[in-house]
């Protein structure tokens, strides 16, 4: 919003750093005295806990990259090296294995988040395209670490997920063969994927940095998906936002310290510790589970290529949510048909990543099918007819208003002497 | 805006302690976390547990050195020839740069006298053992590896910024400020020593 | 002579790992879901929150390693300086350092560029059987496979509901409990089961329903001297929790850094909701 705003350096050497690079004001501006929503609920304490965990994914991926060895005859003993031998190695490893999927946890309540109260709608539509391109980074960096360990898991996800790409009609080979430097995933295939996952991570970080951004120019959305009107709707960032993301994030933490401590294999597969061998595929190959119900719809389609683009077709359709999605109401509360078409959405995407962690077999297969159908129904169909054919609940005036009415008081202005 | 200070109505005490204990336990915490992510640095298991190395003696002749690697350094096993043991017994306390033995087999404080820097000190060294002489051939200055048998002092002359050790490695000529080091060993039998 | 006898039937026929190319015997009925039988849960001391390894138990999974295991299968992972350390077998030092010195271990090049044997050093890894998994497999018919992380490489189906509560019970004990039932589940074939040349029947391998392994474990295979019983359900549950205890030697360190690690965050998070309410206490939201 108003980024210089009201802050007054406090002392000489504040000021002097201020007129040369005004950074103490943008860090003011954007996190102390950012006016937000006073009615925002715990489901918005999930980009601080996103934020927190790529730091946590940054920090100890540092710190293991000092232990590991990218080469396909030592990537398997350094890593073990680390859980065995390196002080506080196995902690930073759980941390780092178990992080990732904390943090794709984290990441798909953010977006059910998001489109639950319509947060990708105008004006905030470009927020939410840089949000579907973190999660796609995201996703290319998790698989690419998930190959590090050289594992029989991490060997046969890096030939799977780069025979995507064979695909492709024509070069399909040409670029698979690119990817893998080599004619199978090897040693060089391994080397680079080491070197992308080290560089993705900040290539996130430049894409949170524009998230944010592009999130502090609207203000934040918030559950009544009413406008921000007046001073009386919000609150300083500080201390009321960092105070209560902070203590979301404490209780997020005794779930990550529970899996990490206690059941730190407990998301992995038992044949990650087996060392990879090209000769042997496993009997049941699945992926780390956030990515079983994008795996469930590259299976559902007995064509490879239509398969591949399906898989694909399903993240690429998020970039077009805020288009299909026709309503003019931004927020679930206010719209009873969307809201039991949006919980039908999750339960289906849920039942996707049952599916692909079940066997490609008999009624699998179809129920996979039937779900992919309506995955793809859900945003090409269902969403713009809603739309149109809803009639949303009224709205309340102001984001004032309905915290009092929800508090039981008359609409007054709040906190008023 | 709603007004801060009306979050402030609680007795002020009761709150102000309530924020610092918060602060506190927070502060802990992160200093705790902080602590893996340091010592994750410091030499692992496998490093600190490093073998031994077992050296045969036997075919080292006077005026013969040996190099052998420990822990990653090259520690020099020499027979010192009777004159450079005669050179470096003549050689007063006072005059040395570094009057401290910097062997570790001997306690910190032991002067740097010739009986204490040959093998008159490792364990198991029988008498007459003055001729063989184990040391970590790095120069104290920084880390280069001397050349032996050079320089104005029969001993060990370091390329890099030109510091002299004499024939017991003692450090004679700046601008290395200490002796350089002897490491732990001991005499397993007559013609085998066993470093580290 | 009972390492003599082991070694014998070991080198006789062949290892688990041959079970793939081996495996699917007989003609009548062959069930195509393997396991056949799913391994019953055992009570193994370092379960739960407050799981602690039983050191008594880890020596004498050793032992039962180091006698019978061990002629066939490498474990390359773990250094006999590893026995030693907190929260293991619990063996001394010195324990150590005589154990290790009963191994001969491949050393060099020396002085003349050879190779050389000497006694092992608490430093050295366990030595493998084989030089290499194509000398193993030359003498076994299929190479063993490493037994450092087996424990955490094998595991139970769970299915979607127990799965669930696994997650609240902290059951990660599947690889143990696998370890158990497949020593200890060796059997006859029901009738009209082909067993092939080389196999050997057991319902609870997951891979087949006969593997290349011959029974490793006989009552009275290998003495104890703690008064433990000498049988194969004893044998099989203590080299499992060995093998665990191989597989995950940080164990008993992260269970108590965790409870330390989550009093500590619930704790945090109390304070950090009391002041939450107090901050937010004049706001309506």
């Amino acid at each position: 919003m108003d980024s210089h705003s009201t802050y007054e350096p406090k002392n000489g050497a504040a000021r002097w750093l201020e007129s040369r690079l005004p950074v103490l004001g943008l860090v003011h501006s954007s996190f102390i005295a950012f006016p937000t929503p006073r009615n925002l609920n715990y489901w918005w304490n999930f980009g601080a806990i996103l934020t927190f965990m790529l730091a946590v994914q940054i920090i100890t991926g540092i710190v293991l990259a000092m232990h590991y060895t990218p080469n396909a005859a030592l990537a398997l003993d350094s890593t073990e090296s680390i859980m065995r031998d390196v002080n506080y190695g196995w902690l930073l490893r759980y941390l780092h294995a178990n992080g990732a999927s904390l943090f794709f946890f984290a990441v798909y309540i953010h977006i059910f988040r998001g489109m639950f109260y319509g947060s990708y709608k105008a004006p905030r539509e470009v927020l939410w395209i840089i949000g579907v391109l973190i999660f796609l980074v995201m996703m290319a960096t998790a698989f690419m670490g998930y190959v590090l360990p050289w594992g029989q898991m991490s060997f046969w996800a890096a030939t799977v997920i780069t025979n995507l790409f064979s695909a492709i009609p024509i070069v399909g080979t040409t670029v698979t063969t690119w990817l893998w430097g080599g004619f199978s995933v090897d040693n060089a295939t391994l080397n680079r994927f080491f070197s992308l996952h080290y560089l993705l991570p900040f290539v996130i970080a430049g894409l949170v940095m524009l998230h944010i951004w592009a999130l502090h120019v609207p203000g934040n959305g918030n559950p009544t998906g009413v406008n921000v009107k007046s001073k009386d709707d919000t609150v300083p960032f500080h201390p009321y936002y960092t105070i209560k993301d902070v203590f979301g994030l404490s209780v997020f933490l005794i779930l990550f310290a529970w899996i990490v401590f206690y059941i730190p294999n407990f998301l992995g597969h038992p044949d990650n510790y087996v060392a990879a061998d090209p000769l042997k595929t496993p009997a049941h190959i699945v992926p780390e589970w956030y990515f079983l119900p994008f795996y469930a719809i590259l299976r559902s389609i007995p064509n490879k290529l239509l398969g591949v683009i399906a898989l694909f077709g399903s993240i690429a359709i998020l970039l077009f949510l805020p288009w299909l999605d026709t309503s003019r109401i931004r927020s679930a509360v206010y719209r009873p048909i969307y809201r039991q078409f949006f919980w039908i959405f999750v339960i289906v995407t849920i039942g996707l990543g049952y599916l692909g962690s079940q066997p490609p077999e008999g009624i699998y297969v179809i129920i996979g099918r039937i779900l992919t159908v309506y995955y793809f129904l859900h945003f090409l169909v269902i969403l713009p007819v809603i739309g149109i054919v809803e009639k949303p609940k009224p709205l309340p005036a102001s984001i004032s208003e309905a915290v009092l009415a929800k508090n039981g008081h008359a609409p007054a202005v709040a906190g008023a002497k | 805006m709603v007004d801060i200070h009306d979050a402030d109505h609680a007795d002020p005490s009761r709150r102000d302690f309530l924020y610092i204990a918060t602060g506190a336990v927070g502060a802990v915490g992160a200093a705790l976390v902080a602590w893996p992510l340091i010592d994750q640095m410091n030499p692992d298991a496998a490093a600190l547990a490093l073998a031994t190395v077992e050296v045969d003696i036997s075919s080292i002749a006077v005026g013969q050195s040996v190099v052998v690697k420990w822990r990653g350094k090259p520690v020099v096993v020499r027979q010192r020839t009777p004159e450079e043991i005669e050179g470096v017994k003549k050689v007063a306390l006072g005059d040395l740069i570094d009057p401290i033995a910097r062997n570790d087999n001997l306690p910190a404080d032991a002067p740097a006298t010739d009986e204490n820097r040959s093998a008159m000190s490792a364990s198991g060294a029988a008498k007459g053992k003055e001729a063989w002489f184990v040391m970590v051939q790095i120069c104290t200055h920084l880390g280069c590896v001397p050349l032996g048998q050079q320089g104005d002092f029969d001993g060990w002359f370091c390329p890099c910024h030109g510091s002299q050790y004499d024939a017991a490695g003692r450090v004679r000529h700046g601008p290395a400020p200490e002796n350089m080091v002897i490491p732990v060993y001991s005499f397993e039998t007559d013609t085998k020593i066993k470093i580290g | 002579m009972l390492r003599l006898a082991v070694l014998g039937i070991a080198l006789a026929i062949a290892a688990p790992a041959a079970a793939q190319e081996s495996g699917q015997g007989g003609a009548v009925a062959a069930p195509t879901h393997f396991p056949i039988k799913e391994p019953e849960l055992q009570r193994w001391t370092f379960a739960g929150p407050f799981g602690n390894f039983d050191q008594g138990q880890l020596q004498r999974g050793y032992f039962v390693y180091k006698e019978v295991c061990s002629t066939c299968h490498s474990m390359r992972l773990v250094a006999f300086r590893n026995l030693s350390q907190p929260g293991g077998p619990g063996f001394t030092d010195a324990q150590v350092k005589a154990l290790a010195e009963t191994f001969k271990i491949q050393d060099g090049p020396n002085d003349q560029g050879e190779m050389f044997e000497r006694p092992g050093r608490p430093s050295d890894h366990f030595p493998s059987p084989y030089p290499n998994p194509q000398a193993a497999a030359a003498a076994l018919g299929a190479a063993p496979p490493d037994l450092s992380m087996i424990a955490k490489a094998r595991g139970i189906e769970r299915g979607p509901l127990l799965t669930v509560v696994d997650f609240f019970t902290q059951y990660q004990e599947g690889g143990p409990d696998y370890i158990h039932a497949l020593l200890t589940g060796y059997q006859d074939p029901p009738p009209g089961f082909n067993v092939p040349p080389g196999g050997h029947y057991n319902p609870y391998f997951n891979a087949a329903a006969v593997l290349a392994m011959p029974p490793p474990l006989t009552d009275g295979a290998v003495p104890y001297t703690d008064g433990a019983p000498q049988t194969v359900d004893q044998y099989a549950r203590d080299v499992s929790a060995f093998l665990m205890w191989a597989a995950e030697p940080h164990l008993v360190e992260r269970k108590r850094m965790g409870m330390m690690a989550i009093i500590f965050l619930v704790v945090f998070a109390g304070l950090m909701f009391a002041t939450k309410r107090k901050v937010w206490s004049g706001v309506a939201h």
